[in-house]
């Protein structure tokens, strides 16, 4: 049911752990659903390039392999570009998901847009507007932007 | 294929070789219709009545009190709406319990939609209903009470004996949906007062899509399907000749030993349950301790979700189940692990194990190392079990 990239993710996640000296952290989705995705970046404050992102996921086989999907995809990226991340490419990258996981691609991109919120708030400035999520989702039933396949 | 370890028999059972070689000539050599007056069909009417027979000596009944059908889910969907349906106009209450299969419940549910009134009892922390409870629930418009025998997540046996003798002193229908203790737990309908019992065969060694509903002679039944004189006209459609036949064969093979069976599964059980107990830390038993079927084994580990743990252990060869939402297809966890009051992130973390006498001490030893070294590996990459470590600092 799982794509081969999807396995190999799951099965051999990239950045794992996490960043003690992290200047951006997002913490999205509950224990109650049974997903919960932690993201910690190291953010240059100079350039806004994401020079070190790891994560912590609880979660299903494709929770732990969108969170690590999505920590490679905005390695390396600025700020901004990260920001344009979307669920989408998150699963386009792992070869398509099954239908009942693709909350855990929205799930994955609203980690990242979290942990990026995070860092606009820890420097005292206003978040840009257009971040989707600042750690909320109190509902298993309600994920906002979902993109049906 | 490489050797594996198959510890979900609670889904599904390796057709036996026995059940397998008496089925056999029902596909090309005796083909006939069992409605036929030819003797192709009286050879398969022959093998229909024979099987029959022997479903109904399995759970000391009569032969005509056995109705074969598709499934368990059909068995169990046929009592529940055949009772409503029948008793309608004595009353529109029905009780069970919150830890049914799904087959159960959401045919109550259904026919909440259509006027009867369910009381959905809770249960004890083991995943026990309580015979008071049942009594208690009891009312004037009550027209039937139906209770699993046995859970099929956590293998908790319930006290179906005492119950049956609460309805019939009461005078109520009671159904069992006993599909998890056919031939793990002696059961003699008569003397249990059990108007209704559904079954399946693939549970048991037999092959999928044979099923049985038993009732009680006395008790009306109505047609589940219409179109036909099969089932004595309240069933319709050509009989599954081979899968009945293996039904039969495998029910008998399932219920001539149960007591050796059920001491060589009880002591896989409880083996596994200690060494995982004292291995793994933050880990739970779900069910009860004793009364629990044999083979099933069904624990919680904090801190992880269900499905990871399923998938490195099918890596590792071995195939288990869990009660994590991600495994249903849903977004909930098992309604069985809430019901006994598990945290839902305890109930995600779930693993249910269920032996079969083909696994052996070193399967246990086995599937024990490979568990402890994957919950491990999951929880170093949750960030609950990182946030638990931080507070217990």
């Amino acid at each position: 049911m799982y794509s081969e990239k999807v396995m190999d993710h799951f099965s051999n996640p990239r950045n794992v752990g996490e960043i003690e000296d992290a200047n951006a952290v997002g913490e999205v989705g509950n224990p109650q659903c049974g997903d919960i995705m932690k993201i910690y970046m190291k953010i240059n404050e100079e350039t806004n390039i994401i020079e070190d992102v790891k994560f912590k996921t609880f979660g299903c086989g494709a929770a732990i392999a969108t969170s690590s999907m999505a920590t490679e995809l905005v390695k390396g990226k600025s700020v901004d570009e990260a920001m344009q991340m979307t669920n989408k490419a998150v699963v386009e990258a792992l070869d398509g998901l099954p239908p009942v996981k693709l909350h855990c691609s929205v799930l994955a991109e609203e980690a990242v847009q979290s942990a990026i919120f995070n860092y606009y708030e820890n420097r005292g400035m206003t978040p840009p507007e257009g971040l989707k999520c600042s750690g909320c989702c109190g509902s298993c039933h309600h994920h906002h932007h979902e993109e049906e396949e | 294929m490489e050797k594996r370890i198959y510890v979900d028999n609670a889904a599904t059972t390796k057709t036996d070789s026995r059940v397998l070689e008496a089925m056999l000539p029902y596909f090309a050599e005796v083909y006939g219709n069992p409605s036929s007056i030819y003797a192709e069909g009286r050879a398969a009417k022959a093998a229909v009545e024979t099987a029959r027979a022997q479903v109904a000596t399995a759970i000391g009944a009569e032969a005509g009190e056995i109705y074969f059908t598709g499934s368990g889910s059909e068995a169990d969907n046929w009592a529940i709406r055949s009772a409503a349906k029948a008793l309608k106009d004595k009353g529109n209450h029905i009780i069970t319990t919150a830890v049914e299969h799904h087959a159960v419940l959401h045919t109550c549910q259904s026919l909440e939609k259509e006027g009867f009134e369910v009381t959905y009892l809770p249960v004890d922390a083991f995943g026990r209903v309580s015979v008071d409870a049942v009594k208690n629930a009891i009312k004037d418009t009550t027209i039937l009470i139906t209770v699993m025998f046995a859970n099929n997540e956590i293998g908790t046996i319930m006290p179906i004996a005492e119950i049956g003798a609460l309805a019939k002193e009461k005078g109520i229908l009671f159904h069992t949906d006993a599909v998890q203790a056919i031939g793990m737990v002696p059961i003699n309908v008569k003397e249990m007062h059990i108007d209704m019992l559904s079954l399946t065969g693939h549970k048991f060694h037999g092959p999928k899509g044979s099923g049985a509903l038993y009732v009680r002679k006395g008790v009306k039944l109505t047609s589940f399907i219409t179109g036909g004189a099969q089932e004595k006209n309240r069933r319709a459609g050509t009989e599954n000749v081979a899968g009945i036949v293996g039904l039969g064969k495998a029910i008998e093979l399932a219920t001539e030993d149960i007591p050796k069976k059920a001491a060589y599964l009880t002591k896989l059980r409880d083996t596994y349950i200690q060494k995982m107990l004292d291995t793994v830390p933050y880990a739970q038993l779900n069910g009860h301790p004793e009364e629990r079927l044999p083979g099933n084994a069904n624990i919680s580990f904090s801190f992880i979700e269900g499905e990871g743990l399923l998938l490195f252990l099918d890596m590792k060869g071995i195939s288990a189940s869990s009660g994590s939402a991600c495994t249903s297809g849903s977004l909930d966890p098992s309604h069985v692990l809430l019901a006994i009051g598990r945290k839902h992130e305890e109930a995600h973390g779930s693993l249910r194990v269920s032996f079969d006498t083909e696994n052996t001490l070193e399967d246990v030893d086995t599937i024990v190392t490979a568990v402890a070294e994957i919950v491990e590996r999951l929880r170093s990459m949750s960030p609950l079990y990182e946030t638990f470590l931080k507070e217990q600092k």
